[in-house]
């Protein structure tokens, strides 16, 4: 199966004029995306940032389904995969099993998954829905002011990977493959397991 | 270059918030105990949907379309046919309107409606998705111009 990195050099071949660049076409290309392409887990490099460049994830506090105030600070010290969704959004509901998922296996290496439903219904639609689906991780109730602490949410799903260090890893603006999660929590949870080591 | 694109994806993604146009009515001419037909034209971006007034989903959000109609009366809001489209986000087909479509409403036009021009104002709620992405409820108003003979 071809990687990624094979997928991408071949379709920045076929951009151009393959008589012109046939031959110096694919020496760019590797000399370009070499550093990028240097392990598997390329795209994840690209979509995470740099430490430097990280900034604070906004606190907030916000109640959960049992009406326990949950804040976004409560999760210094962990990587948390902070979700914006709602239960019209058809996109959402592809994602909830996989950070079902997420919660469970990698919960007992310092990772959680918070949900924010931004339901204009609150719990009477939200809280069904929770039971029905059996979802596992906490859910609290959004509104549009938490929403602007994140810059304006105006599209469902909206995902931020944030560090353990409470700053935003990643943002995702709509559906995102598994895969892409995956490597992002896996590539989170190892780079701060390196520095506490340090 | 690549930093640039996602710039961009993001960029685009939250400049979406704004994907359904409704074409200005025509003004509505209304004859004393008559019933009249307004139509009111929609158009929706490429590539989204809106759901039908009777979506698939009990958690899906209707479009509805509401009216205060003084000086007529009894609205009778009549929906486009939806199709039933295949989505990447749901295993069952959705009842969605997709492209451009109109919604019908049929206003009594009572004996003692004072005669002259009026503006009857509609509520549209609606909301919108894409493959990947949904946007959040939202309620327009639909003002239509109206004579009354």
């Amino acid at each position: 199966m071809p990687s990624a990195c094979t997928l991408y050099l071949k379709k920045v071949n076929c951009v151009y004029n393959w008589r012109g660049w046939l031959l110096i076409g694919p020496v760019l290309a590797i000399g370009l995306l070499t550093p990028a392409c240097s392990n598997s887990n390329s795209s994840v490099r690209a979509a995470v940032k740099a430490e430097k460049d990280r900034k604070r994830a906004p606190d907030f506090n916000l109640k959960d389904v049992n009406g326990t105030p949950v804040k976004l600070s409560d999760y210094r010290g962990k990587v948390v995969l902070l979700n914006f969704w709602a239960t019209w959004c058809g996109p959402c509901k592809i994602e909830i099993p996989w950070f079902m998922d997420f919660e469970q296996r990698y919960k007992d290496q310092g990772f959680a998954v918070l949900g924010v439903s931004m339901d204009e219904d609150g719990w009477e639609a939200v809280k069904p829905y929770l039971a029905d689906k059996k979802v596992n991780y906490r859910v609290v109730l959004g509104d549009d002011s938490v929403g602007n602490l994140y810059g304006g949410i105006e599209s469902l799903p909206t995902t931020f990977l944030i560090d353990r260090d409470g700053r935003v890893a990643s943002t995702h603006i709509g559906l995102v493959s598994r895969k892409d999660y995956e490597g992002e929590i896996a590539r989170l949870i190892e780079s701060d397991k390196r520095a506490a080591l340090r | 270059m690549r930093l640039a694109a996602l710039l961009l994806g993001a960029g685009m993604a939250f400049a979406q918030t704004n994907v359904l146009t409704v074409a200005s009515a025509p003004k509505l001419l209304a004859k004393r105990n008559e019933t009249v037909t307004a139509k009111v034209h929609l158009q929706l971006r490429s590539g989204y949907h809106v759901n039908s007034n009777t979506p698939s989903d009990a958690y899906l959000i209707p479009l509805k379309l509401t009216w205060k109609a003084d000086p007529l009366e009894s609205p009778e809001v009549v929906y486009p046919k939806p199709t039933m489209e295949k989505t990447e986000f749901s295993e069952k087909p959705l009842s969605v309107f997709s492209g451009d479509f109109e919604i019908a409403t049929k206003f009594k036009t009572p004996a003692n409606a004072p005669a002259g021009p009026a503006i009857i104002t509609g509520k549209l709620r609606y909301q919108a998705c894409n493959e990947r992405m949904c946007l959040p409820p939202k309620t327009i108003d639909v003002p239509l111009t109206v004579d009354v003979q």
